[in-house]
């Protein structure tokens, strides 16, 4: 019984996939504890989404292993939860049902569903919105929705694929918040897939670094040391964030670097506009 | 609100201005009465037609009619546009013969109708039928071939069932084609039921416009032809409410133009 509580919750080992003769990721070694947080970043194409679609069960691995707490994984990852990038809430369904949609299909009824929902739904900041179809809320209270639906089926890994890309700063601060309040709360295993440091460095206990694509892997890591509970909005000023967004842009950088060379763009210019962001964020 | 005023006081100038130009060029003797009867004659046959019980048995044959082909059509219609929808082997298999049976002019099929089923309701609602199918399929089939992949991607990643994912995503998602379906399918429904009466039968709209023409008698004709336009317009508004009804959750958008454009 320990022995399985030790477990990491993921653990990935020389895992390589292959789509025909293209190799998305090679030799990819990932531990993710139970509880913790982890951020993987990466530059464009380098195969980030691979990694979720890994631990999910919905993408067999050509070599190496997946194993979840312990077990190897063969089909579908029944403790895992996920959380696309793309808006995908059922239109015709109002806030209320999207929530407790995952219950539904576990075959309780609509009402008892509901009952379930509505907590799930104030502790993401929605009460009040409960009868709002998906057209009457706002991008972020959408995530918000999409949100509280992947974790109220208390998924013991909870997998995100650049879930906050498409909002703008404010909002997505706000996002970090709330998720934030919501792991520290009940501790899982969270895997962030983005291709923002800031919010990496923000959110998580340990940044995952990984090379350019094809055949990508992971170039390093970075543990973030920063305290909890972390205020979002106030991080960026410190010290200790700017080092580890030094760090984390001494390892990235070069990759992302290689990725824009292999797509045939000018270096010069990325390089400029690339430095301008650090500077930004700095 | 003072627009939606506006229009309906243009709507209903035009309408008077009509009638009125069509009456008077009756009266005035710039159009032949015997091939355009006035306004003023048609109302007055149908409120002839109306002062004897007839008219009803009539109207209530023709309704009967309708009211079978467009709920058989579009069961069918539906049932085999969700199979094929989700069987792609099928719909491949299936797909030519699909296309040649589309391809007959279904109206035409009216006298073979008679033919198999005699003179009675059923060759009416069997071509009545035969088009609300087609159109009730098409836009089935398109309908759940249309479901966001990201959805769907989504439901799955919740673990949902086929019958979940029928249920909860695919039908809803195929609802708004399919109810633009029914709203041409009201209108084809009362076409097949009146064609099959016209060629064909001792009772119903159609025979009595039948009739009517049988006996060089145009303003029976114009006058069946304004209460089969009232008929229809009846029972659109009632595909209306249940579009309304069941599209909450869509925002509001005008569709009407899109939809005068399919008919």
């Amino acid at each position: 019984m320990e022995g399985l509580r030790k477990a990491n919750a993921v653990e990935l080992r020389e895992v390589a996939v292959r789509f025909g003769d293209f190799t998305a990721v090679k030799e990819v070694n990932l531990d993710v504890a139970d509880g913790e947080f982890v951020a993987v970043v990466g530059p464009t194409g380098c195969g980030k989404s691979t990694i979720l679609n890994l631990v999910t069960g919905l993408l067999p691995a050509a070599a190496g292993a997946v194993s979840i707490f312990g077990k190897k994984l063969s089909g579908l990852n029944d403790v895992a939860g996920y959380m696309l990038q793309q808006e995908a809430l059922l239109p015709w369904k109002t806030a209320l049902d999207n929530v407790g949609l995952g219950l539904v299909f576990q075959g309780l009824s609509v009402e008892e569903a509901r009952k379930r929902a509505a907590p799930w739904l104030a502790k993401v900041g929605l009460k009040g919105f409960e009868h709002r179809y998906v057209h009457q809320l706002s991008g972020g209270q959408r995530k918000r929705v999409a949100m509280a639906q992947t974790l109220i089926m208390s998924p013991k890994i909870v997998l995100m694929d650049e879930p906050f890309s498409a909002l703008d700063v404010h909002t997505r601060r706000l996002m970090h918040r709330i998720l934030l309040n919501l792991w520290q709360e009940d501790k899982r295993s969270l895997i962030f897939i983005t291709h923002d440091l800031e919010e990496a460095i923000a959110l998580a206990d340990r940044v995952v670094v990984m090379s350019a694509g094809p055949g990508s892997r992971v170039v390093g890591e970075v543990r973030i040391t920063l305290p909890r509970p972390r205020d979002v909005s106030e991080l960026a000023t410190t010290n200790e964030y700017l080092k580890l967004y030094r760090e984390l842009w001494a390892l990235l950088g070069a990759e992302v670097e290689k990725s824009y060379g292999s797509q045939d763009v000018n270096i010069d210019k990325v390089d400029k506009v690339d430095i301008k962001e650090t500077q930004h964020a700095a | 609100m003072r627009r939606k005023t506006k229009i309906k006081a243009t709507q209903l100038v035009l309408l008077v201005a009509g009638l009125s130009l069509w009456e008077c060029g009756s009266r005035l003797g710039w159009i032949d009465p015997f091939f355009f009867p006035a306004p003023s004659s048609i109302m007055g046959r149908l409120a002839e037609w109306f002062s004897s019980s007839d008219i009803w048995f009539d109207l209530g044959v023709t309704l009967l009619e309708t009211v079978l082909s467009f709920v058989f059509g579009i069961t069918g219609g539906i049932v085999l546009g969700i199979w094929l929808g989700l069987a792609p082997f099928a719909r491949a298999v299936l797909n030519p013969f699909i296309k040649v049976f589309n391809a007959i002019p279904r109206v035409l099929l009216a006298p073979i109708y008679v033919l198999w089923f005699g003179l009675g309701l059923t060759s009416k609602v069997a071509l009545g039928l035969t088009l609300v199918f087609f159109v009730a399929f098409f836009n089935t089939l398109q309908g759940v071939r249309e479901v966001n992949p990201v959805v769907l991607a989504n439901a799955r990643l919740l673990k949902a069932s086929k019958g979940a994912l029928l249920r909860h995503v695919y039908l809803p998602s195929a609802t708004s084609w399919i109810l633009s379906s029914l709203r041409v399918s009201v209108g084809l429904a009362v076409l097949g039921a009146v064609v099959a009466e016209y060629l064909g039968s001792s009772m119903g709209l159609g025979h009595m416009i039948a009739q009517a023409e049988g006996v060089m008698d145009a303003t029976g004709v114009f006058s069946g032809l304004v209460l089969l336009s009232a008929f229809v317009v009846a029972l659109d508004a009632i595909v209306d409410r249940m579009e309304k009804r069941l599209l909450v959750w869509r925002p509001n958008q005008d569709h009407e133009e899109a939809e005068l454009a399919t008919r």
